[in-house]
């Protein structure tokens, strides 16, 4: 296969270029889309704060001073606490916290849900119904209130524990999902060849199926993540893993124990509630960008009132004929437009 | 009848699986923290009292695990989930049974409120793509990426105060004894409106986009082209065409979130000081009352449970190849 290409690069000096351009395209064609694109960015910029977060923070995030309760000024940009920690400094450093339990936890749930979800769809029979039985049930129990028994019943749950345990009681809806479409790639052609040519069935499911359900287990993975900075977040926020962690939760822990609403320190849990919204809203937008890429239908389509040339206006819609209103259009427009196009 | 068999013994399954996940959980933790808070509270406890926190937590090392399963099964039928050690020495059962109706009330009405709004938005925002409709999405994603708890911080901040008409925390007036008159139930709505408006605003958004999007599947069918060729109004093909064969995976879905959502609605109640269920549990975390937490635990699980069987009957009732005979 690989030889004619390499004889055309070497005929036509720009054949390279032809035959690249549109794998490329593909490849940015996710990244195309704003909302992908927006939220990888806002994803990077997290990323970024989390490694770099305790070396570019001004303050130690623990370190009292006299500074009590301030609002945010030049010295202290997002203000101080009761104790006269430096908010700022917190939320920096707390961001790793929260990247580390969030994508951990995302990528223990996703490798067990993809482990359950498509051995369940390609075995089929009793595996299937036990395994399906299993996921049912981890979907229907709700999953907070059995991560919080689980977490505060262990001594000291630290950032690695939490991990787990979320990652361990979230797996079931991704697994779900993907045993739904490995039960519809089963059966299509080009795994009944594959079988046919005497393929085991372990390479039938890595690089056969696998392939063709990576949008889902992606979006399944930021899902997951979604769901784990909430969890983890929640857990600091009663107060349940260690303190001595700093994560946004524990910002906001500590404003509600300290009565921060009660003295109007709005600045004390408004920044961590805002990072936690734009990170949400971040791994949601890649969420929609995964879905549009996979399913074009479900783009927000952008102008869809197309005018004619008689000066009717037609909003076109998927699964709609347009129809004309019955009124009769205004002939003069057609006239202007015309001139108006031929200065342009 | 048959469907609702089988979700009917899915649903047996499950509860049974939660007990034994709550039966499990103490005893493969290392250490044993009930033991140190019966040993504060000795001599004021009867030993009827020390022995169910016995069979419940697994303390006693020689019974065999397959006995001590059984003893756990016998007492939680009898309703008999322990003492309480934050409030002592009220047992847990009567706790959750004074909670209990406070979140069915706030978490129930709320949760269905926010399916119906989110439903009928989500319908319209399909139908009219490429409209207005459209600049709701990333209004709703910002909203539902907001923690239900810090929504609910936010709001007691802006909203509530000591002149407001919006209380900041409790489920009535501290004077007021519960009963059934309308001074009571007038301060408890009022009471409840600032929680019910923060759980509404943060799950709504979930609906409009499941539903939106299988509106805009919907929309292309052949059957709501040829709706639209008998000449059929829009608002009928919208309804009775449309949104009607949209809605069915967003029932089974219902059932399926509800799970996460409860877990979200918790918090509300922890941050308004909602006299409910997950304010009980927020203080049993901070006391380390364990059988208040496993009790809470429990109930909760077994009202999302019938809650889910709820979902299912309306899912019968909608869809009518699930009552196809035989």
């Amino acid at each position: 296969m690989s030889a004619p290409a390499t004889t055309i690069t070497a005929v036509t000096p720009d054949g390279p270029e032809v035959a690249v351009a549109p794998v490329k395209r593909r490849r940015l064609r996710f990244v195309a889309n704003p909302k992908a694109a927006t939220g990888l960015a806002v994803l990077a910029f997290f990323c970024l704060i989390a490694i770099i977060g305790p070396w570019v923070a001004p303050y130690d995030p623990s370190a009292r001073s006299s500074d009590l309760i301030q609002a945010p000024s030049g010295k202290h940009w997002f203000g101080t606490t009761h104790l006269g920690q430096d908010i700022f400094s917190q939320v920096l450093v707390g961001t790793r916290g929260v990247m580390f339990v969030g994508l951990l936890a995302g990528l223990v749930a996703t490798a067990l849900s993809i482990l359950i979800g498509v051995s369940a769809g390609f075995l089929g029979g009793a595996a299937d119904d036990s395994l399906s039985a299993l996921s049912n049930v981890f979907l229907v129990i709700p999953a907070l209130p059995l991560i919080i028994i689980v977490a505060s019943t262990i001594p000291s749950a630290g950032d690695l524990m939490v991990a787990l345990v979320i990652g361990l009681t979230s797996w079931a809806w991704g697994a779900r999902v993907l045993r739904a479409q490995t039960l519809s790639l089963r059966r299509r052609d080009y795994v009944e060849a594959a079988r046919a040519t005497g393929e085991s069935t372990w390479r039938i499911i890595t690089f056969e199926i696998m392939p063709n359900l990576t949008a889902i287990i992606a979006s399944g993975f930021v899902g997951t993540v979604i769901f784990a900075v909430m969890s983890e977040i929640t857990l600091a926020f009663i107060g349940i893993s260690t303190i001595s962690e700093w994560n946004w939760g524990t910002i906001l822990f500590w404003a509600q124990s300290q009565q921060a609403l009660a003295q109007g320190a709005w600045w004390w849990f408004v920044p961590a509630g805002l990072a936690i919204a734009v990170l949400g809203t971040a791994l949601s937008l890649i969420n929609f960008g995964i879905d549009e890429f996979v399913s074009p239908r479900l783009r927000s389509s952008g102008h869809t009132r197309v005018k004619t040339k008689d000066g009717h206006s037609v909003r076109m819609r998927v699964g709609f004929t347009p129809v004309l209103s019955s009124k009769a259009a205004p002939v003069t427009p057609v006239v202007p437009r015309r001139e108006k196009e031929e200065v342009a | 009848m048959k469907f609702l068999l089988q979700r009917l013994a899915f649903y047996l399954f499950t509860a049974w699986a939660a007990l034994t996940i709550n039966f499990f959980i103490p005893r493969l933790i290392p250490g044993d923290p009930v033991t140190s808070l019966i040993n504060k509270f000795q001599g004021q406890m009867s030993t009827d009292a020390i022995n169910s926190l016995y069979v419940l937590f697994g303390l006693d090392k020689n019974a065999s695990i397959w006995s001590q399963y059984v003893d756990y099964w016998g007492q939680v039928f009898h309703g008999d989930l322990g003492l309480s050690f934050t409030f002592f020495p009220t047992p847990v059962s009567e706790i959750l049974r004074q909670s209990l109706p406070w979140t069915i009330a706030l978490v129930g009405i709320t949760t269905f409120a926010s399916f119906m709004i989110g439903t009928s938005l989500g319908v319209l925002a399909g139908w009219r793509r490429g409209s207005i409709m459209d600049g709701l999405l990333p209004v709703t994603t910002f909203l539902s990426s907001i923690p239900y708890f810090w929504l609910g911080l936010l709001a007691i901040t802006l909203l509530a105060g000591p002149d407001s008409f919006f209380p900041s925390s409790g489920g009535y007036e501290p004077g007021l004894v519960p009963s059934w008159n309308a001074e009571f139930i007038g301060s408890a709505v009022q009471h409840s409106l600032l929680p019910a408006i923060t759980i509404l605003i943060s799950s709504v958004s979930g609906w409009i986009l499941t539903m939106r999007n299988m509106m805009v599947t919907v929309a292309s069918e052949d059957y709501i082209t040829v709706a639209h060729a008998k000449g059929l109004p829009e608002r009928r093909v919208m309804v009775s065409y449309a949104a009607r064969n949209a809605l069915l995976p967003n029932v089974s879905g219902f059932a399926l979130s509800l799970g996460f959502i409860v877990g979200g609605t918790l918090l509300v109640e922890i941050v308004f000081s909602y006299p409910g269920i997950g304010y009980n549990l927020f203080q049993a975390v901070g006391a380390k009352d364990y059988p208040l937490m496993q009790g809470v635990f429990l109930v909760i699980t077994l009202s999302v449970l019938v809650a889910n069987l709820l979902a299912d009957v309306v899912y019968l009732l909608l869809d009518p190849r699930t009552r196809k005979e035989g």
